[in-house]
């Protein structure tokens, strides 16, 4: 009689009555399903609240009016322009810092670092920089630069890369390696230089997986609120200048409204929470595309 | 993978650095410039030790050891005890973790071994929406439609078990408004469920193949090949996915703030409100105009900083180990 063993050397009873192995397998399958199913619930009842809620707050004045109320004032009176700009703005410059570092960092760790201590260093540090919580990233830009040079939305925007620094290099380095050698030694084979190699051979042979990891950490990064408590400070006027005097985000907005008791303002979180949900869905269903369109090598 | 020696012109077989002197300017600028890029992680992570440490000093140096492990926190008499923080990220962590394991395991062997590929897919984007509708919306949600809901639920739950030993103490207390240690548990194991699931589903989907189909040939069902072939080989890994989820946890700040009721109070019932370290520095910085007050919000930073990162680095070296053991195999 055949007695099966795990790699860790308990026998498993594969004697049991074929009934009852039949309906555990069963129990467990549906169980599985089960678990979807338990995933699938609050994010169906969040997506449909925010969309209903916030589908009733939102029109162009909301989007773009320059003002945003004080708490107190009814819907319908000033808008979410100023954390709209925001957003992007703080974003889009985080994204400028972040992905360049962050395919170069990658790079380093696949092309030069590689299996040597400080690859391998690099390699494991960015993946345990990952889970440094968002709100340390804000304190810690807060004591660096706001100290220093005071709020503003740049320092949002460094807050804000330091979080998508270690995403970008580790789905960066991943599609690195996925570039067959040979390429590389092909283009080593006519003579050219390691640089070149890797700008004009190994970063376009992977560049639809670069981009769409970054797109995702972008999609990401354009939701905390965190790090930018203490980094931009809140306004209620819209400040173009990046680089200078307290600034303000949706997330912020969100936070900053999510408690108030009034109506008009509860109204407005939501408002708010559908734009900013509209934006990093936008920046994710491109990154699918781009994955989709684009990737060369995948796994 | 290692077997195959990667062509590199810097150092090419056989030579001594003879190409190396004549190496463009250009490449080797490169080369630094990379370098220089991959350092900065290491440079961060030092200098957030660094600068938060520095700005802190002042709370561990008056405060000490036993000040800072009180359950005093008193900005108005200048006390900055940590404890009920501590403690309230730890419960609400435990049981984020309690609820989001199971669900996220089960769905990564739902999506390694039940499913067909081609259907693998969608279930894969729908975990991926979770992790990117925003924290402050899960919070947004938790605190006017979940935190409401909670509050009957919670009150006829503590009704039903007032009294019962253990789950009285547990659940039976009295609760005056929804926001709990509880409800932070919930919103933080929506929001950790997606790391989990998509570590563990790497972990499971390096099972050799041999090993699965042998469990089959032995006559398995697939549950019993789960336990037989997937499990022990991936349980490590397993358990490095649910320490970065802790890590997670642990940090999650603004859904956190939103839902945990915001009392620093030490208490085993775990419908009472509570209060995070992430959510006490997010909530009080503002307000802290004086240097300790707001020293001891960035200790706390300190404070959590380290906490993660030495969870993170035993949950990475469990993963990479196991990882590395499945591709040896």
């Amino acid at each position: 009689m055949a007695v099966a063993t795990n790699s860790a050397g308990r026998p498993v009873d594969l004697r049991e009555p074929a009934g009852w192995r039949r309906t555990k397998n069963q129990i467990m399958t549906v169980l599985m399903w089960a678990s979807f199913a338990v995933v699938l619930v609050p994010l169906a009842f969040v997506l449909v609240k925010v969309f209903a809620a916030g589908a009733s707050a939102i029109n162009w004045q909301f989007l773009t009016n320059s003002t945003i109320p004080p708490n107190v004032m009814p819907l319908g009176t000033g808008g979410m322009g100023p954390a709209v700009i925001g957003t992007l703005e703080i974003t889009g410059f985080a994204a400028l810092v972040a992905i360049p570092l962050g395919v170069l960092g990658a790079v380093y760790v696949n092309e030069y670092g590689g299996r040597g201590i400080l690859g391998r260093l690099v390699a494991f540090m960015s993946d345990v920089m990952t889970g440094v919580p968002s709100i340390v990233m804000g304190l810690f830009i807060y004591t660096i630069w706001v100290l220093h040079f005071g709020y503003s939305g740049m320092a949002g925007s460094f807050a804000l890369a330091c979080l998508m620094l270690p995403v970008v290099i580790r789905s960066s380095f991943e599609m690195l390696r996925l570039v067959p050698d040979s390429l590389r030694q092909g283009s080593y084979a006519l003579g050219a230089t390691k640089a070149r190699v890797t700008l004009t051979v190994v970063i376009p042979a992977a560049i639809g997986g670069i981009v769409s990891g970054a797109l995702l950490a972008v999609a990401r990064a354009a939701g905390e609120t965190a790090p930018l408590l203490f980094t931009i400070l809140t306004v209620e006027q819209t400040n173009s200048n990046l680089f200078s005097g307290p600034n303000t985000a949706l997330s912020t907005q969100i936070f900053a409204n999510a408690t108030s008791p009034y109506v008009g303002a509860e109204a407005r979180a939501w408002g708010a929470a559908l734009t900013l949900i509209a934006i990093a869905f936008t920046l994710m269903i491109a990154a699918r595309i781009v994955t989709a369109r684009f990737t060369r090598y995948s796994r | 993978m290692s077997a195959v020696t990667k062509a590199d012109p810097v150092k090419p077989a056989g030579s001594v650095g003879a190409l190396a002197h004549r190496r463009p300017l250009g490449d080797r600028g490169f080369q630094i410039l990379t370098l220089a890029a991959g350092m900065l992680v290491l440079v961060i992570l030092v200098l957030i030790a660094v600068t938060t440490a520095q700005q802190s000093t002042a709370w561990f140096s008056t405060a000490g050891l036993s000040g800072i492990f009180s359950t005093n926190w008193d900005p108005t008499t200048n006390h900055y005890g940590a404890l009920a923080f501590l403690y309230g990220t730890v419960i609400s962590s435990v049981i984020a973790l309690v609820i989001a394991v199971p669900v996220s395991v089960g769905v990564a062997l739902l999506l390694n071994e039940v499913v067909p590929v081609r259907w693998s897919r969608p279930i894969v984007y729908v975990i991926d929406l979770l992790a990117v509708v925003p924290s402050v919306v899960w919070g947004l949600w938790g605190i006017l439609v979940l935190v409401p809901w909670l509050n009957g639920v919670y009150r006829s739950i503590a009704s039903g078990l007032n009294g019962v030993p253990v789950l009285g103490t547990l659940f039976g207390g009295p609760n005056s408004t929804g926001a709990s240690f509880f409800t932070a548990g919930i919103i933080l194991a929506i929001m950790i469920t997606p790391i989990i699931t998509s570590l563990s589903r790497e972990v499971i989907a390096t099972v050799p193949a041999i090993d699965k189909e042998g469990a089959y040939a032995l006559g398995a069902t697939r549950w019993e090949m789960i336990r037989g072939a997937v499990w022990p080989h991936s349980q490590g890994g397993v358990v490095g996915s649910v320490l970065v989820g802790l890590g997670r946890a642990m940090g999650e700040t603004i859904a956190a703030a939103l839902v945990i009721g915001n009392s620093a109070e030490i208490t085993g019932h775990l419908f009472y409100s509570g209060y995070s370290i992430p959510a006490v520095i997010a909530n009080q910085f503002g307000e802290a105009t004086g240097g300790a007050f707001r020293g001891a919000l960035i200790g706390l930073g300190l404070f959590l900083f380290v906490l993660t990162i030495l969870v993170n680095l035993v949950a990475r070296g469990i993963v990479e180990r196991s990882a590395r053991k499945m591709r040896g195999a």
